[in-house]
């Protein structure tokens, strides 16, 4: 029990560091082709990541990413450079870095809670059943899912199975969330109130988060940096902005000012210049 | 009088509600249909070839014995056919049993390594086309026994639709979930348990449900060769005997049991996978 409570208030007590958590150094990624041929995904990638500070990664789709989201995951290796997580570099996937995926990747035959505890089990196997339960219990609370914990995938719709990945992802306490297009596959309004809650959850227990996107708003919104990415193939960082808006942010209010604009403005003209550079 | 409306009114309301008319036609009529159709046939030939198929009605006489005592013994290898379609079922069962711990194992090999696949499909292609009956003369040199021959016959037919749609769920897990066992750091041995198994258990009830109806045509034709106590050789032996209607009865008992034993094996795949059997 005092584990799980010491865990819980670490979790609280963290405050944005200025620590640097992530740090990827001069990363190329190249494919092999099947006839032989080589293909350049990403070029002399550089970036830092603080700790508890909200990264988001922008660009159109094919630039490549996702694959820079799956390296740091560890599922896909760099080809030359080096990505470290608190100063270990990182080789195989880990529960430290745990992910948010676009298609939710719940397991079908396990319910809402199973989907959860499963996740719990394998990470936090050093907790008592109850505490786990706990945890359990703590996250479907926390994303407003309690009523539909014993329901199967197949039977909830798309925002509420990624509320329960994000459950998933933010039970384990990874020392930092990767999220890839956690909102692509949503309609507009779920997004709007999904984004909105995710934002709550992580003004309450702050984490690092590096999010892929390729919408603006969105990017706006949530982020506390935003990384411009060029367009494959051979994507590089073209720019990246450093988003003013004080949390915790209204999206009416940030709508209603000219910063905004002219960030967003100057994020899809980068984008659009590079898109047309394409043609 | 008002009662009498009432229950009018209440059996109608009842009638639309729930044994809605749509569905009494779907699931009753249109079955009958079909088999009042194919009884009329059978009565129309019966009649004018009178020598060489008795009516429905004359099999439904003569059989009569059959249905009322299924269960009857009348002294060795007079049973009543009860008995004789436990005695099939048994052998079925135990070579399904057998065949799928075999089969599911080496399944699940040959879908997660490529080799195992390279080295071992070819023998399946080969061996898959081959009627099961013809494993008998090999079982009967092996065993000299009818029965254990019958259940090795048996296994044999249940082992390549099993392997086969095993591997099949097993190299088509979707990467999504081993991509969570893998940022979960499962061990490989709980990656098969808790990822790899439950995400194949529909492929792998298709194979199940697939052999065991091959097994079950397969039975037939082994019991008519080996001969015994089963529901094959009563077929056989009623032709012998030139009894054409205990024949039809045992066609009738056959196919339910068919439809029966399949029935049951998707309610199991409905509460093992939690998901309604919709492959196949």
């Amino acid at each position: 029990m005092t584990n799980l409570l010491t865990y819980l208030q670490e979790k609280r007590d963290r405050s944005r560091g200025t620590e640097d958590l992530l740090v990827i150094r001069n990363l190329t990624k190249i494919y092999k082709r099947a006839d032989g041929g080589e293909f350049l995904a990403l070029e002399d990638i550089n970036l830092t990541i603080k700790e508890n500070e909200f990264v988001a990664v922008i660009g159109h789709s094919g630039c490549g990413k996702s694959t820079l989201l799956k390296i740091v995951a560890g599922l896909e290796k760099a080809t030359y450079g080096s990505v470290q997580l608190q100063g270990h570099e990182i080789r195989k996937p880990g529960a430290d870095r745990m992910m948010v995926f676009q298609h939710y990747s719940l397991l079908p035959w396990l319910t809402v809670r199973q989907n959860i505890r499963l996740a719990v089990d394998e990470v936090l196997d050093y907790l008592t059943p109850t505490e786990k339960r706990l945890i359990v219990d703590e996250h479907l609370a926390m994303v407003n899912l309690t009523a539909a914990a014993d329901k199967y995938p197949d039977e909830i719709s798309g925002g509420m199975k990624q509320r329960v990945g994000i459950a998933r992802a933010i039970a384990i306490r990874p020392v930092m969330l990767l999220m890839d297009e956690p909102f692509g596959a949503l309609d507009a309004l779920t997004r709007g109130k999904l984004q909105r809650q995710v934002l709550d959850i992580w003004d309450a227990q702050q984490q690092s988060v590096m999010m892929i996107t390729h919408d603006v708003d969105e990017a706006l919104y949530m982020a506390d940096r935003i990384v411009l990415m060029t367009n494959g193939p051979a994507a590089r960082i073209g720019e990246i902005l450093e988003v003013p808006f004080p949390r915790k942010r209204n999206l009416q209010e940030l709508r209603n000012t000219r910063e905004y604009y002219e960030l967003r403005n100057h994020a899809l003209n980068f984008l659009d210049h590079h898109f047309n550079q394409e043609d | 009088m008002s009662y009498i409306s009432s229950v009018v009114l209440t059996v109608r309301a009842v009638w639309h509600r729930s044994i809605r008319p749509a569905l009494v036609r779907d699931t009753v009529l249109l079955p009958l249909l079909g088999f009042s159709v194919i009884l009329a046939l059978w009565w129309s030939v019966a009649t004018f070839f009178t020598h060489l198929l008795p009516t429905p009605m004359e099999a439904l006489v003569a059989n009569l014995d059959y249905l009322l005592h299924p269960f009857y013994r009348r002294g060795p290898g007079d049973l009543g056919i009860g008995w004789l379609l436990l005695a099939s079922l048994r052998r079925v069962f135990l070579g399904f049993l057998l065949g799928s711990l075999v089969a599911i194992p080496i399944g699940f090999w040959i879908g997660m390594s490529r080799q195992a696949m390279l080295a071992i499909n070819p023998m399946i292609q080969i061996f898959r086309p081959v009627s099961p009956v013809a494993w008998l003369p090999i079982a009967l040199a092996v065993f000299n026994l009818a029965n254990p021959s019958a259940i090795f016959v048996i296994f044999i037919t249940s082992l390549w639709p099993t392997i086969i749609n095993t591997a099949l769920g097993v190299s088509s897990v979707s990467q999504d979930y081993l991509n969570v066992a893998q940022v979960l750091e499962m061990p490989c041995w709980r990656q098969i348990t808790k990822i790899m198994l439950p995400a194949s258990l529909p492929y792998i009830f298709t194979g199940l449900r697939i052999s065991l109806g091959i097994a079950w045509l397969v039975i037939v034709a082994v019991e008519m060769l080996t001969g015994g106590v089963g529901i094959g050789f009563f077929v056989w032996d009623e032709w012998s005997r030139l009894n054409l209607n205990s024949v039809f009865l045992a066609i009738l008992v056959i196919g339910c049991t068919g439809l029966l034993l399949d029935v049951l094996l998707s309610q199991v795949q409905r509460w093992v996978t939690h998901r309604p059997a919709t492959i196949r």
